[in-house]
C-alpha cells in the first residue's frame, strides 16, 4: 500500500481555498466536496488524506505529527511558535496583524499601555522590541469593543479590510506584521516522506500559486 | 534471576543496549550528582534549552539547581588536555520546563561526550555511534548532518544586524525560503547564497556534489571536513541513512563544527541531537575541543509496538475453601515456566489475560483460553 500523506486543512473559507489549490496541483480528493459531516477524506490513488480541523489547531496536529503537513496562518505560527518547517507561502488569506485604537486616541508614552488581544505572544514580543511597558489583556473575541468601553487603550488584532474597525470608530495606528497562509510540515515526518512532500510543494508552486 | 525482555519497556531496552555499545568503544560512564551550583547555568544560560531552572538553597545557603543539562557539568569536571580524547557517556535525569503544560518535567537523557583533541576520527566515531544508537532503536532512522562552519561565514559576510541575523537563522531552521527572501529584501542584502543554503538538503550522495555552490573562502575547510566525515560514515555502512541538511542549526555562540539530529520513523520530533562545541569549551576557559550528543529516551514511550496485548498470562482463581499451601505451590509451578501468574478470588475488571484457571480440591481446571 502506498504511504498516505496526512494533510490538516483549516476549517472554513480559507481551507476551501487551500483545498482548491491542492486540487489544481493534482492532489484532488473528490469526496471532500460532498456535503457531509465527515472530517477525514482519502484518495488512495493520489496518496493523500485530508482532514478538517479548527484553524488554530492545525499547527498542533502538524507539530505532534498527527498530520505530516498542514496550512496555517502566519499569525498562528507567530503566536504559538510550533517547531515545524515552514515550506511555502501560499499567498492567500492575506491580511495583517495591526495595532488599532479609537480615532481620537493619543498615546501617552509615560503611561503603561493597556493592550487587549487574542495574540498575547505576538503582542508581547512586538512591544518588548520597542521597549514599551504594556499591560496585556487577553480576550477571546469581540476585541474591538475593548477600547470603546475603556477596557484597553489599543487592541492588537488581525485586520483584513478594516471594515469592522471603521464601523466601531477605530483605526489602524501601526502594522505589526503582514499575514498569509503558510504550508507547514512536521520536521520528523518530513524526513520519511520528503519525496511526497517535495512533489506536492513543487506542484503547488507552479500550478496552485497566485490564484487569489 | 533471569530477566526476560517482556519486563523491559522500550526505553529500558534501549538504555541497556546503548550502554553496552558505548562501553565497547571505550567510553566510561560519568556519574554526577543531582544538583549543581546555580552559577554554572547562569553563565551559560543560552546554551540551555530553557532559562527556567529549578533552584533551591542548600544547607549552607548556597543557591543550587536541579540539573537541567549534563554537558556543562561534564565540561566543568573534565581535564583540559589536547593530548588525548576523554570519552564518557551518561544516563541521567534532567529537569526542564515543558512548553505545553507549563510545568517542569523529568526527562531521561542518555548521551556521550568526547573532550580533548577532536580530529576527523573523533567526529566520525561520535557520528557513527549516533547512527548505531538510532539503528539499535529502529532500522527506520535518518541522521541529518550539517556543519555550522559552512553557514556562519555566509551569514557573517552579509553584515546583517543582530536582529536580522537571528531572523535568518530561524528561517534556515524552518526551511523558510520565502522568509529569507523577505528579510534580505528588507535589509537590502543579496539572498543568493542563503537561498542556496536553505534549498540544499537530501541524501548525502545527492548533496555532496552541490556543496561547491555554497563555498566561500572562509568555509572551504568546513566543507572539506563535512566531506571527509561523510565518506567515513559511508564506509561504516550508514550511507543510505545519512542526509545533509543545513536546517540543522545549533546556537553559534556555543557550537562551531558538525551539527546533527536523529529521527526515527513514528516519532514526531527528533530523538537525538548533537554537535561540536569548541566555542563553549573556550568560553568555559578550556583549550580543548569537544563533541557529543544526547538521546531523549522518554520519547520512546510513543513508539508503536509498545502496548501490551495482555496484562498477565494466567489468572488463577481460588476461593475461601482452597488450601493456601497448595495455591502457593501451584503459583510457583506456573511461574517456573516463565508465565506471569496473578492469583485472585475474582477476575478484576478490564484485565486482559491469556488463560483463566481455577484451583479446586480436584486440582486446576481451565475455564477460559484467550490465546
Amino acid at each position: 500500500m502506498k504511504t498516505m500523506l496526512n494533510i490538516a486543512l483549516p476549517k472554513g473559507r480559507l481551507g476551501e481555498k487551500v483545498y482548491a489549490m491542492f486540487e489544481k496541483a493534482g492532489f484532488e480528493c473528490p469526496s471532500i466536496l460532498e456535503n457531509s459531516r465527515k472530517l477525514i477524506f482519502e484518495n488512495e490513488e493520489k496518496g493523500v488524506r485530508y482532514f478538517w480541523v479548527k484553524p488554530s489547531d492545525v499547527a498542533i496536529y502538524v507539530e505532534r505529527g498527527a498530520a505530516d503537513i498542514g496550512v496555517a496562518g502566519k499569525d498562528i505560527l507567530l503566536e504559538y511558535e510550533p517547531n515545524v518547517y515552514e515550506l511555502f507561502d501560499l499567498d492567500i488569506g492575506k491580511c495583517r496583524m495591526a495595532i488599532a485604537a479609537k480615532k481620537d486616541f493619543r498615546d501617552d508614552p509615560q503611561k503603561t499601555l493597556k493592550v487587549a488581544t487574542k495574540f498575547t505572544n505576538i503582542t508581547k514580543t512586538y512591544y518588548a522590541k520597542k521597549g514599551r511597558d504594556i499591560d496585556i489583556i487577553h480576550l477571546n473575541g469581540s476585541i474591538e469593543i475593548a477600547p470603546i468601553l475603556g477596557l484597553a487603550d489599543v487592541i492588537a488584532d488581525i485586520v483584513e479590510t478594516g471594515t469592522t474597525l471603521k464601523e466601531n470608530n477605530l483605526e489602524v495606528i501601526e502594522t505589526i506584521v503582514p499575514i498569509s497562509a503558510r504550508l507547514i510540515a512536521n520536521k520528523a515526518n518530513f524526513k520519511f516522506k520528503s519525496s511526497q512532500i517535495e512533489a506536492l510543494v513543487a506542484a503547488l508552486k507552479c500550478d496552485g500559486g497566485k490564484n487569489d | 534471576m533471569q530477566i526476560t525482555s517482556a519486563v523491559l519497556k522500550n526505553d529500558e531496552k534501549a538504555i541497556f543496549g546503548l550502554r553496552e555499545l558505548y562501553r565497547k568503544y571505550g567510553y566510561s560512564q560519568y556519574k554526577m550528582s543531582k544538583f549543581e551550583p546555580y552559577d554554572l547555568y547562569v553563565r551559560n544560560k543560552d546554551f540551555l534549552v530553557s532559562e527556567n531552572i529549578i533552584t533551591f538553597n542548600d544547607a549552607s545557603g548556597k543557591l543550587m539547581a536541579l540539573k537541567p543539562d549534563v554537558t556543562l557539568s561534564i565540561i566543568k569536571n573534565s581535564d583540559d588536555t589536547e593530548n588525548f580524547v576523554q570519552k564518557v557517556y551518561y544516563n541521567e535525569n534532567v529537569y526542564r520546563p515543558d512548553k505545553n503544560s507549563g510545568t517542569y518535567k523529568e526527562i531521561m537523557q542518555l548521551g556521550l561526550e568526547c573532550i580533548g583533541k577532536i580530529d576527523t576520527y573523533a567526529i566520525s566515531e561520535v557520528l557513527m555511534l549516533a547512527a548505531e544508537s538510532l539503528d539499535s532503536i529502529s532500522e527506520d532512522f535518518v541522521l541529518d548532518i550539517s556543519h555550522m562552519g559552512i553557514a556562519k561565514p555566509i551569514l557573517d559576510s552579509l553584515g546583517l544586524s543582530h536582529g536580522a541575523k537571528s531572523e535568518i537563522l530561524k528561517c534556515l531552521g524552518e526551511k523558510n525560503a520565502h522568509g529569507i527572501l523577505a528579510v534580505c529584501e528588507r535589509e537590502n542584502k543579496d539572498s543568493a547564497m542563503l537561498s542556496a543554503l536553505v534549498s540544499t538538503y537530501g541524501a548525502a550522495t545527492d548533496v555532496l556534489p552541490k556543496l561547491d555552490a555554497l563555498s566561500v573562502p572562509e568555509n572551504e575547510g568546513a566543507i572539506e571536513e563535512l566531506r571527509r566525515v561523510i565518506s567515513v560514515l559511508e564506509r561504516c555502512g550508514f550511507g543510505d541513512r545519512i542526509r545533509i541538511d543545513f536546517s540543522v542549526i545549533n546556537n553559534m555562540n556555543y557550537y562551531n563544527g558538525i551539527a546533527f539530529r536523529g529521527f526515527i520513523k513514528g516519532l514526531s520530533a527528533g530523538i537525538l541531537s548533537g554537535g561540536q562545541y569548541d566555542t563553549l569549551m573556550h568560553r568555559m576557559g578550556k583549550k580543548a575541543g569537544a563533541i557529543g550528543f544526547a538521546l531523549y529516551l522518554d520519547m520512546l514511550e510513543n513508539l508503536e509496538g509498545n502496548s501490551r496485548d495482555f496484562d498477565v498470562d494466567i489468572v488463577l482463581l481460588y476461593d475461601e475453601n482452597a488450601n493456601m499451601g497448595a495455591l502457593c505451590e501451584m503459583v510457583g509451578i506456573l511461574t517456573q515456566n516463565g508465565k506471569s501468574v496473578m492469583a485472585q478470588r475474582s477476575v478484576p475488571e478490564k484485565l486482559k489475560y491469556r488463560q483463566l484457571l481455577k484451583l479446586s480440591e480436584k486440582g486446576v481446571e481451565v475455564i477460559e483460553n484467550n490465546a
